[in-house]
This record gives structure tokens, C-alpha cells and sequence, in this order.
């Protein structure tokens, strides 16, 4: 069976994100009050597993093994559907 | 003598790795990533950009085949030297602890930095306190949480620290924004080593420095005296 799952990559909190601090700091130049802004990254997936449950296994692993640096990062694995595709 | 040099698609930095070996009167042997690597007493990650950087500095280096062999190697107590992107490569591989990110201030650099020998390890044990040495790097920011920190001075692990000319760990002396000014670092077992700045770059008169070349000097000798 196909499925689609959605894999958030973000800094854990307290880790510094210079990139984020520059977007801010070009947002305050336009005239915006943002005290505060995270980025994180989105990876869509599509695989095979037999039922959810290993679908959500498939991409921990994958998190885990690559998408993620344990040190720096937390993840978030949502799934999209039980049909990529559809 | 048998020294490997690990070539990833967007290495740069293994010829001149090559050739300061060399000029110790050492041949390594240049070993493509797709390679078994063989019996071997010791190996260097060299530096570049291997898979374009993508995902994050090293990522997916780390995870190739011969990154396996690597690791046994380490385990085996054999030396294993990671510079620039080799170190991160080490890092993603969880070979020394903590990761090397994006630098504080968000762009490459590239100059000459000088470096304090902190703890000793077999690739430093010629290498003088202070040393001159370039870096050329974006994802130069060491990062490690701060209970791992303490262990690291603990089990003296950490290597190398950028300072200022008078030899002190300044903020205006850390280039990337490194936690405690910390340019390299080692296993707990003390035979891998991750630095960002780049010893082979500094191996010869005519780059300016000559420093560099006493961290593969230091490997030759442990290696011989096996």
C-alpha cells in the first residue's frame, strides 16, 4: 500500500538558527514587528508498508537514520493519507 | 605504511591531503567511496563538499558504505582524521560527539585563524601550542548540549580552540560561533579526530605555514611506532 507522509525538520529550541535570525531582522526592515521566527523543513514522502502503524515505523526510521541530526533537531512525522496520490 | 584518503563525489581537498602525506615520505593510497576499503593503519576524510552539502554538511557521506569500514577502523583503535567536511562527515557519524552547523554569522569563510592546543591526542603530540591555519567552511559552528560539554573537558577530548593572537579564547577570535571557541575534537578513545581548519593547507613554506604538517606527522609516527 502507498502512503504519503509528512516529515517536519526543526532546530530544537535554544539552538541557534542564524538564518531565521537574518529573515527576522529583513522583516523588522520592511516595517514588521517580529520579535521571533523558526524555520523548519518539510519533506514529503511516499513508500510502501503493509498498514499505518509501519507506515509511521518506515518514517521514524527514516527520520532517525538521515532526515534528522538527533543533536540539533526534533522531527514531526504526520501522515498524509493512506493513498499517495489521492 | 598504509594511509587511505577517502574520495566522496565533491571532495577537493584529498590531493592536498595527498601531497602533504607525501612530502613525510608517506604514499596513501586514494580510495573512491564505492571502493571496499582494505587493510589499512590509518585514514583521512578530506575536505569539500560531498553530495553538494545537500540535507546538511556531511549527512549523507556519513551514511554511505565505506563510512562502515570507518567505523570499524576506529573501533580497532586505528587512527581516522577528519578535516573540514571530513569532520562533519565524522560528526554525522556520530564518530566524535556533538555536529558542526551552519556558522553564526551565516556565510563562508575562508582565512587564517590560530588555533590553542587543548588536550593531547596521538595526531597533536608535535604540534606546537599555538598554531597559524586556514579554515574555509559555512557549517563550521560547533554545537554540542551542554551536559556532553562538560564530559568533553572532563575526558579532555576537546583538541583545538580558535584564539586571538596573544593565544586567548576571545569572542572576536572565534570565527563561526563555535560553543567555546572549539575548532576540533575527539573520540573518547582519542584515535578520530574532527577539525574544521585545514592542516594540509598549512603543510609547506610556501602557503605560509608549516604548521599543519606536524598533525600528519604526529599520525606517521604513531602509526610507525605500531
Amino acid at each position: 500500500m502507498l502512503f504519503r507522509a509528512e516529515v517536519t525538520v526543526r532546530l530544537k529550541s535554544g539552538i541557534l538558527d542564524p538564518e531565521a535570525t537574518t529573515i527576522r531582522k529583513a522583516l523588522q526592515h520592511l516595517g514588521y514587528d517580529c520579535h521571533s521566527i523558526k524555520q523548519a523543513a518539510v519533506y514529503e514522502l511516499e513508500f510502501r508498508a503493509d498498514s499505518s502503524d509501519n507506515a509511521i515505523d518506515l518514517a521514524t526510521k527514516m527520520s532517525q537514520q538521515l532526515l534528522a541530526n538527533p543533536i540539533i533537531h526534533d522531527y514531526e512525522i504526520k501522515l498524509i493519507n493512506g493513498k499517495a496520490g489521492s | 605504511m598504509k594511509i587511505a584518503i577517502i574520495q566522496f563525489g565533491g571532495s577537493n581537498c584529498d590531493l592536498d591531503v595527498y601531497k602533504a602525506l607525501n612530502t613525510l615520505g608517506v604514499t596513501p593510497q586514494l580510495v573512491w567511496y564505492k571502493e571496499t576499503l582494505g587493510d589499512f593503519d590509518g585514514v583521512v576524510i578530506p575536505g569539500g563538499f560531498s553530495y553538494g552539502d545537500y540535507l546538511r554538511a556531511g549527512a549523507i557521506a556519513a551514511r554511505t558504505e565505506i563510512m562502515q569500514s570507518v567505523r570499524e577502523m576506529a573501533s580497532d583503535g586505528k587512527p581516522v582524521l577528519g578535516i573540514c567536511n571530513g569532520a562533519q562527515i565524522l560528526s554525522e557519524s556520530q564518530l566524535v560527539p556533538g555536529t558542526f552547523t551552519l556558522n553564526e554569522y551565516p556565510k563562508f569563510v575562508c582565512k587564517w585563524v590560530r588555533l590553542r592546543k587543548i588536550s593531547t591526542c596521538l595526531f597533536v603530540k608535535h604540534v606546537q601550542e599555538l598554531i597559524d591555519i586556514p579554515i574555509a567552511h559555512k557549517e563550521g559552528r560547533y554545537v554540542a548540549p551542554p551536559e556532553q560539554l562538560q564530559e568533553l573537558y572532563e575526558n579532555e577530548q576537546i583538541v583545538f580552540k580558535y584564539v586571538d593572537a596573544a593565544g586567548s579564547t576571545t569572542l572576536a577570535a572565534n570565527p563561526n560561533g563555535s560553543i567555546d571557541n572549539i575548532a576540533g575534537i575527539a573520540n573518547l578513545d582519542k584515535n578520530v579526530l574532527a577539525m574544521m581548519p585545514h592542516p594540509e593547507r598549512a603543510s609547506d613554506r610556501l602557503l605560509g605555514s608549516t604548521d599543519g604538517r606536524a598533525i600528519f606527522q604526529s599520525m606517521i609516527e604513531y602509526i610507525a611506532a605500531l
